[in-house]
């Protein structure tokens, strides 16, 4: 049923179409119409026998999920930024665990200075904590990547962050397929857990493990982790029989064939990107772009299979990693070596900054005309930049500030520098 | 379940639950065929209080519950010494996640109960005082708030034990810690701060709140017991002395437990609905000094003799005593 409907609607109407039996919740914009409406869609009876809790942190609340799922049920909760960093010691607990949680990322930057708008920033602080994440490119897809998601994390017995965009996609308005229940049913089966407390058959869950079998722990997530790299695409095609719609998959490609120049980035910037790649195509530049579903684990095979015959790769990335650079572009550069293909690393949109079409198109006319920096920061303001660096050296001088006053502007009798 | 018969050291004393008294009246721990929710063989220190005060929680819930019940941990001693894989010594179905999140677990095992329809299993969450009065202060209290069916039990041995005795906040005043040093012009915890848990808990008005201590082990049983016989969010805090982290005999714990108990240090109560309802009366009243003195963590206040802090401490059990009319006379 098409509906002009809110992103963070859409999704609620998804999740709860999934039948979650535990949720646990806690306000944080921009993820908060999310849970409201789960809220009310519980109190309301819509949701069977649904328990959700209102808790007292982030932390609790993805705790509270942990205890529950260990239980049997099915959980769900959302969260981001601030949210997400306050939950982490969770996060990887849950992973560690291999419990089945889904969690919706609104992806926002992380403070300070305090920032609700959107970028990567948050969920990537979390990238190797062992939660598969997929990020939406539009609300269908952040609909149908849930629905995917229950299915997909209890299949592996692992969690699963469904990522989209902050804002640009969890507060707008766009008209949305909205399965049916008896869409979902048929796709995604009740929950049967693969380890479960049960008073019939105790288990230890989460015993302490030493240096002997620790690493072997370890490398059993990362095998999920790549079993996940199979699973992905077939629930996919999965999906697409049951709901004749293509959404999901590891990666999607956008006149990538021929194409000497690629560009990649996650979530609601390919709207921006494909434009773009219209207009270049229009003037004749041979360019495609990719939009990388699948975040973690990453599709280092599918994406060299596609981008093998191209001569360079833009990243347009919405994150820095602070003293190295990108994110996404190291991983795309791990994927392809050997190739002799260029990476160049974008960092754009950080807190929300706006990526319009015109820059990035400059910017590709730019790496392939002249080369790219690395990292290649899209529309900073050198003016703002420079100014800071310049009263931050003259904060360094020793003296109190009248001495330096008077010493910048070479006033007769201040001491020298 | 599995069941495993228990192995009797000792005879005829308070420790093995009374079995000179009718069947009725006796403790769990005084049948020959009882559940054994934490088996022998696991790594805690010779004379851990909190692996006997936990083994007489558990097993109360085991047998109020028949054994229907779910127990979630915290990370800490209790969790360490009994589930080193690949074995665990717990005969229940047991979950630990972290340090500071076990009642927010247990939360969620009771939601999922609830989403399920059972009502026959139950959950309680365990965790010393670090997890509970300090990192996972803010789950409990969330906890407590929303009134969830789950019963926390605190072992208080009034330290970080597991990570090498370090202060929390459970420390009593003056004693040394690894992180509270016994030197300097205000040796020791300081005085005059700390968190009573238990009076917290009864400030969130929750149905349920009990003090219990290893000394008096059918007492502590008969908490527990009463405990799982009500429904919504339920707190014991039991005094579980640690001989590695208060420098104290092994062979003493009983008898350092219960000098807490007598002197006034450690008041025995419960209390419904925020109320103290009922205290277990000192039978013979005895001074600090003989609870401190066989403890090498204050050892500081003997030598030379710190009688300022002494009194301080003395004065603190005997508030006690007023405040829950814990001798009668003085009621």
């Amino acid at each position: 049923m098409k509906q002009h409907i809110e992103g963070s609607q859409a999704v609620a109407h998804a999740v709860a179409l999934c039948r979650p039996e535990v949720m646990a919740c806690y306000p944080i914009s921009p993820q908060t119409h999310i849970v409201e409406t789960l809220s009310l869609k519980v109190k309301a009876g819509e949701i069977g026998n649904c328990q959700f809790l209102n808790v007292e942190s982030e932390f609790g609340a993805l705790s509270v999920l942990i205890g529950a799922s260990a239980m049997g049920a099915r959980t769900y909760t959302a969260t981001t930024s601030q949210g997400l960093l306050f939950m982490a010691e969770a996060v990887y607990n849950a992973a560690g665990l291999g419990l089945p949680i889904v969690m919706t990322i609104a992806n926002r930057a992380i403070g300070a200075p305090i920032n609700i708008w959107n970028d990567h920033s948050d969920s990537m602080a979390m990238r190797d904590a062992g939660w598969i994440q997929l990020f939406a490119e539009d609300n269908q897809e952040a609909v149908d990547l849930h629905i995917q998601a229950f299915r997909l994390a209890e299949e592996l017995s692992c969690p699963v962050m469904v990522c989209m965009d902050g804002y640009i996609l969890t507060h707008a308005y766009e008209v949305v397929d909205l399965p049916t229940q008896e869409q979902v049913d048929a796709y995604l089966p009740p929950f049967e857990p693969v380890q479960v407390l049960d008073p019939q058959d105790p288990v230890s869950i989460g015993a302490m493990v030493g240096p002997e079998a620790f690493a072997e722990v370890r490398y059993l997530a990362h095998d999920k982790h790549l079993r996940a790299l199979e699973v992905i695409p077939r629930l996919s095609q999965t999906f697409q029989d049951i709901f004749q719609r293509r959404s999901g998959g590891l990666l999607k490609t956008y006149h990538t064939d021929e194409a000497e120049t690629i560009l990649l980035a996650l979530g609601s910037v390919n709207g921006t990107i494909k434009d773009a790649v219209d207009d270049l195509r229009k003037e004749g530049w041979p360019v495609g772009s990719i939009a990388l579903r699948a975040f973690r684990p990453f599709p280092s095979h599918a994406l060299r299979h596609v981008v093998e015959d191209a001569k360079r790769i833009i990243v347009i990335e919405k994150d820095l990693a602070v003293g190295k650079g990108g994110i996404v572009s190291s991983d795309v550069k791990m994927a392809l070596q050997g190739l002799p293909i260029i990476v160049d690393t974008v960092i754009a949109g950080l807190g929300g900054r706006p990526i319009p079409q015109a820059s990035v198109i400059d910017t590709v006319k730019q790496a392939c005309l002249e080369g790219l920096e690395e990292p290649h920061f899209l529309d900073l303001n050198w003016d703002a930049i420079n100014g800071e660096l310049t009263r931050q050296q003259a904060q360094r001088r020793s003296g109190s500030t009248a001495e330096n006053i008077l010493r910048e502007i070479g006033a007769p009798g201040a001491s020298p520098i | 379940m599995s069941y495993q018969r228990v192995k009797f050291y000792q005879t005829g004393t308070f420790t093995v639950g009374n079995r000179l008294l009718d069947e009725s009246d006796r403790t769990v721990q005084a049948g020959m065929d009882r559940t054994n929710s934490l088996n022998s063989g696991h790594r805690a220190c010779q004379g851990c209080g909190e692996a006997l005060g936990a083994r007489y929680a558990l097993d109360a819930v085991m047998r109020a519950t028949h054994q229907q019940m779910v127990a979630v941990n915290a990370t800490g001693c209790l969790e360490v010494f009994s589930s080193p894989y690949p074995e665990s010594a717990w005969q229940i179905p047991w979950l630990h996640s972290l340090f500071g999140n076990a009642p927010a677990v247990a939360s969620g095992v009771a939601a999922a109960l609830r989403a399920k329809g059972r009502t026959d299993i139950r959950v309680i969450a365990q965790g010393g005082d670090g997890a509970t009065v300090d990192i996972g202060f803010g789950c409990l209290s969330g906890m407590f708030e929303r009134n969830d069916d789950v019963l926390y039990v605190c072992y208080d041995n009034e330290a970080y034990m597991n990570t090498g005795v370090q202060r929390s906040g459970s420390t009593p005043p003056r004693a040394w810690t690894n992180t509270t040093q016994a030197v300097g012009t205000d040796p020791g915890n300081p005085m005059g701060i700390g968190k009573n848990l238990p009076r917290i808990a009864m400030a969130h008005g929750i149905p349920y709140v009990a003090t219990a201590s290893v000394a008096d082990l059918h007492d502590l049983e008969a908490k527990v017991t009463k405990a799982m016989s009500i429904r919504g969010a339920r707190y014991i805090h039991i005094h579980v002395p640690c001989p590695l982290g208060w420098k104290s005999d092994p062979a003493h714990t009983i008898k350092v437990a219960r000098l807490a108990v007598e002197s006034g240090l450690f008041p025995l109560f419960e209390a419904e609905g925020g109320e103290v309802t009922d205290r277990t009366p000192i039978r013979k009243k005895v001074s600090v000094e003989q609870y401190l003195e066989l403890q090498g963590r204050f050892r500081h206040l003997f030598h030379p003799r710190d009688k300022g802090a002494l009194e301080a401490i003395q004065a603190m059990a005997d508030a006690n005593i007023d405040r829950y009319q814990l001798i009668p006379s003085e009621a």
